[in-house]
């Protein structure tokens, strides 16, 4: 079984098995993106995605409303992908985990299912 | 390695689309695979239609393209009854009421709501009266835009009205130009006022002359998107109004063969620009795309330009408005508006056009349509759309005037708006879209209430632009504003609420330039209070004469930033909650759980366990 993972429209999303499963912004707690113990991260874009295992992680571009430093993300895991139907999300907007409970990647599911994605702006871009 | 996007094109795209998607609408939402979602949908908006925002599955957005923004007698009326019967969803806009259209800054058509399976009827209504949504969005040829008086205005040096429509003619539907590595804008002007914003599109074609020739200079390379706002960069290429087409085609050809579809965020043209520089596209497109000797540029007028120029009305010498005053009659009723086609203006012939302000572009289906009676009654039935999303009827004779302009439909639409309704612009927000951070219009609407209510413009300031875009993607055009305005959210009182980050100064002209984002963050609830402070201290420290756009030149940042002191005043703001988690912010039950999408084609939210 695949999960691909895509990030869309001018990294307004990212998709899992061809549904929306993260969005832009919410306000997520990180450390080590800026000076701040504790980054309060705007996510204003996806940058990329990939998966750790079944871990799945984004690359995200935003601002720490703390400091005002704005960039690129590291990897940030958002979701595990686990062996039910459906993508869920379990803690809003506090945090950065995401539990994708979604298809498990399984042999044969291809580079978009589990290697990890190099880190381009892969998303489609379109001016509403 | 090429995108996903770049994949789905060359299975599937283009006109080819159509047929899928009609069997799509003839047999229902649910017969979208599920795991081709993400590639239908991408493909669909080569048709106009673009999924919107999560909470909303199974609803589309509706982009009809209008090209130069002309809406041909008894097409608004076509609109408004499109808008009438497909465009209700499940939930009412307290602004706007339950069934309206978007007038866009490209001058083309938006629609909200739009069920799959309502598709071939709304393009066999569309089509049948002479309107398409082909290539409104995807990568190809986009709406083309130009001044919205081209052809009526008695100013205009090039007729650029046949160039633009020759454009949309040839390249609509041109299987060659119709899988580019991204969308392709281009901007077609033939005034002398610069209101065609070529500097903002990938192709401009701007007046000039050359040997006592009319034609255009060729500019390349200009957008707002993301955090990377050009201007187009001058080609040193002069085409007379018949070369057009073929240099026009040979950079749309340059532009497929060498954009970047490996990066969709790279795919543009003017990052090209930035890699190759004007010169090496001017070399390109001479050896491989054209088949004549390109001409270098001719002189411009730009030094003419007065629209959204910062420099008020009295120094457009030269703008559409040429004529009012010296008339002597109604028009000179209404002065200004040169700059934003807002209010009376002469036509090249006897008759006149109105501008009437369209508060954030939206209008109501009904309104629509008695609109578009009015312009039947008045004028010749044509209606005209802005790059302010405003709308112009034209052909008014001057015996009709005074009567049309007694209308009670233009309380509402006015053609002598204050300055903050005129100078209102907003995207389509988190009401809709996906990318957005903020909701944007129905804010919008009450920023400029409050304002017009509790705040005056300074001596000799008559226009002021306050654009609010709900995230970078810029589709208000943030950046070419006085008051740039763009989404972002942050923490007050330990809640999370939206906010926006404030800008100054931008505007086009002959020396266009980009808003300074001198503020960061403010809660959108201490916007307003904002702007009166930053308009206040303005009046107090200005030079003599300095327009406010010379007045943010003449500053530094810092400065600036301390003259915009956030705070509350008596404006509410009913949309500071994170209104992107909602199904739909204005819905009394807005939870994400509360929404009925997505809907199955028999009318029943579809079974789901998201």
């Amino acid at each position: 079984m695949t999960a691909p993972l895509r990030v869309l429209d001018d990294g307004a999303w990212l998709s899992v098995s061809d549904s929306r499963a993260v969005g832009v912004g919410e306000l997520w707690r990180l450390s080590g993106f800026c000076e701040c113990e504790q980054a309060d991260f705007v996510v204003e874009g996806f940058t990329g995605t990939g998966v750790d295992g079944r871990t799945v992680e984004v690359r995200a571009y935003g601002t720490c409303i703390v400091c005002n430093e704005e960039g690129p993300t590291d990897w940030l895991p958002v979701g595990r992908l686990v062996d039910t139907d459906t993508p869920r999300r379990t803690d809003g907007e506090r945090g950065v985990f995401h539990k994708l409970a979604n298809s498990a990647p399984a042999a044969g599911a291809g580079s978009r299912g589990v290697t990890r994605q190099p880190a381009t702006r892969s998303g489609s871009s379109e001016n509403l | 390695m090429p995108t996903d996007v770049e994949e789905w094109k060359s299975e599937v795209y283009g006109q080819e689309i159509r047929d899928h998607l009609m069997e799509f609408a003839e047999e229902g939402w649910e017969s979208i695979p599920d795991d081709e979602h993400d590639a239908w949908f991408e493909r669909f908006k080569w048709w106009g239609l673009y999924h919107q925002r999560a909470g909303q599955e199974s609803y589309f957005m509706m982009r009809i393209g209008t090209p130069n923004g002309v809406l041909e007698p008894g097409q608004l009326e076509v609109v408004g009854e499109v808008a009438d019967e497909y465009a209700r969803g499940p939930a009412e806009n307290p602004e706007f009421g339950a069934a309206y259209a978007d007038f866009t800054t490209r001058q083309s058509i938006q629609l909200h709501w739009i069920r799959l399976e309502d598709v071939p009827e709304v393009f066999d209504k569309l089509e049948s009266n002479g309107l398409t949504t082909q290539q409104a969005c995807g990568d190809s040829w986009r709406n083309i835009v130009g001044c919205p008086v081209a052809g009526k205005d008695a100013n205009e040096v090039v007729d650029a009205l046949p160039v633009a429509e020759n454009l949309n003619e040839t390249f609509k539907g041109d299987e060659d130009h119709s899988n580019l590595p991204r969308k392709w804008k281009v901007s077609v002007t033939g005034c002398r006022e610069g209101c065609g914003q070529g500097d903002i599109n990938d192709l401009a074609l701007e007046p000039a002359e050359k040997n006592g020739r009319m034609g255009f200079n060729v500019r390349v390379g200009g957008g707002l998107a993301r955090n990377e706002p050009r201007l187009a960069r001058g080609l040193d290429v002069f085409v007379e109004p018949d070369q057009a087409e073929a240099v026009s085609g040979g950079l749309s050809a340059l532009f497929r063969e060498y954009g970047d579809r490996e990066n969709r965020y790279n795919a543009r043209m003017k990052f090209l620009v930035d890699e190759w520089g004007a010169q090496e596209v001017r070399e390109t497109l001479q050896e491989e795309f054209v088949d004549f000797e390109l001409e270098r540029a001719g002189e411009d007028l730009r030094d003419q330009y007065t629209y959204n120029a910062g420099t008020g009305p009295a120094a457009g010498s030269h703008d559409h408005a040429d004529g009012a005053a010296a008339d002597g009659g109604v028009a000179a009723q209404y002065p200004g508006g040169d700059h934003d086609h807002i209010g009376v203006h002469p036509q090249g012939d006897d008759n006149f056009y109105v501008g009437l302000n369209v508060m954030v572009g939206r209008m109501g289906a009904a309104d629509c349509l008695e609109l578009a009676e009015l312009a039947d009654d008045y004028g010749s039935g044509e209606v005209r759309l802005t790059q302010r999303q405003n709308v112009i009827v034209t052909d008014v004779p001057e015996s009709e005037l005074d009567a049309f302009l007694a209308e009670p439909l233009l309380d509402d639409y006015a053609p002598d708006p204050s300055p903050f309704e005129r100078g209102s612009i907003a995207c389509t927000g988190t009401e809709f879209c996906s990318l957005s951070i903020v909701e944007t219009k129905n804010r919008q609407v009450r920023f400029a209430r409050w304002l017009k209510g509790n705040v005056d413009l300074p001596d000799g300031i008559e226009e002021f632009h306050i654009h609010l875009s709900g995230c970078t993607a810029s589709c208000a055009q943030p950046q070419i504003a006085d008051v740039s305005l763009r989404g972002m959210k942050t923490r007050k009182n330990g809640e999370a609420v939206e906010a926006l980050d404030i800008g100054l100064g931008g505007g086009l002209g002959e020396e266009p330039r980009f808003a300074d984002w001198v503020a960061q963050r403010v809660p959108a609830d201490e916007v307003p209070g904002a702007i009166e402070n930053l308009l206040a201290n303005f009046a107090e420290v200005r030079e003599d004469g300095e327009s406010f756009r010379e007045f943010v030149e003449n500053r530094d940042e810092e400065t600036l930033a301390e003259l915009i002191e956030p705070e509350e005043t008596s404006y509410t703001d009913p949309y500071m909650h994170n209104t992107k988690l909602t199904w739909y912010p204005y819905a009394e039950e807005d939870d994400m759980d509360d929404g009925p999408a997505p809907v199955a084609s028999d009318d029943y939210p579809v079974e789901s366990d998201d």
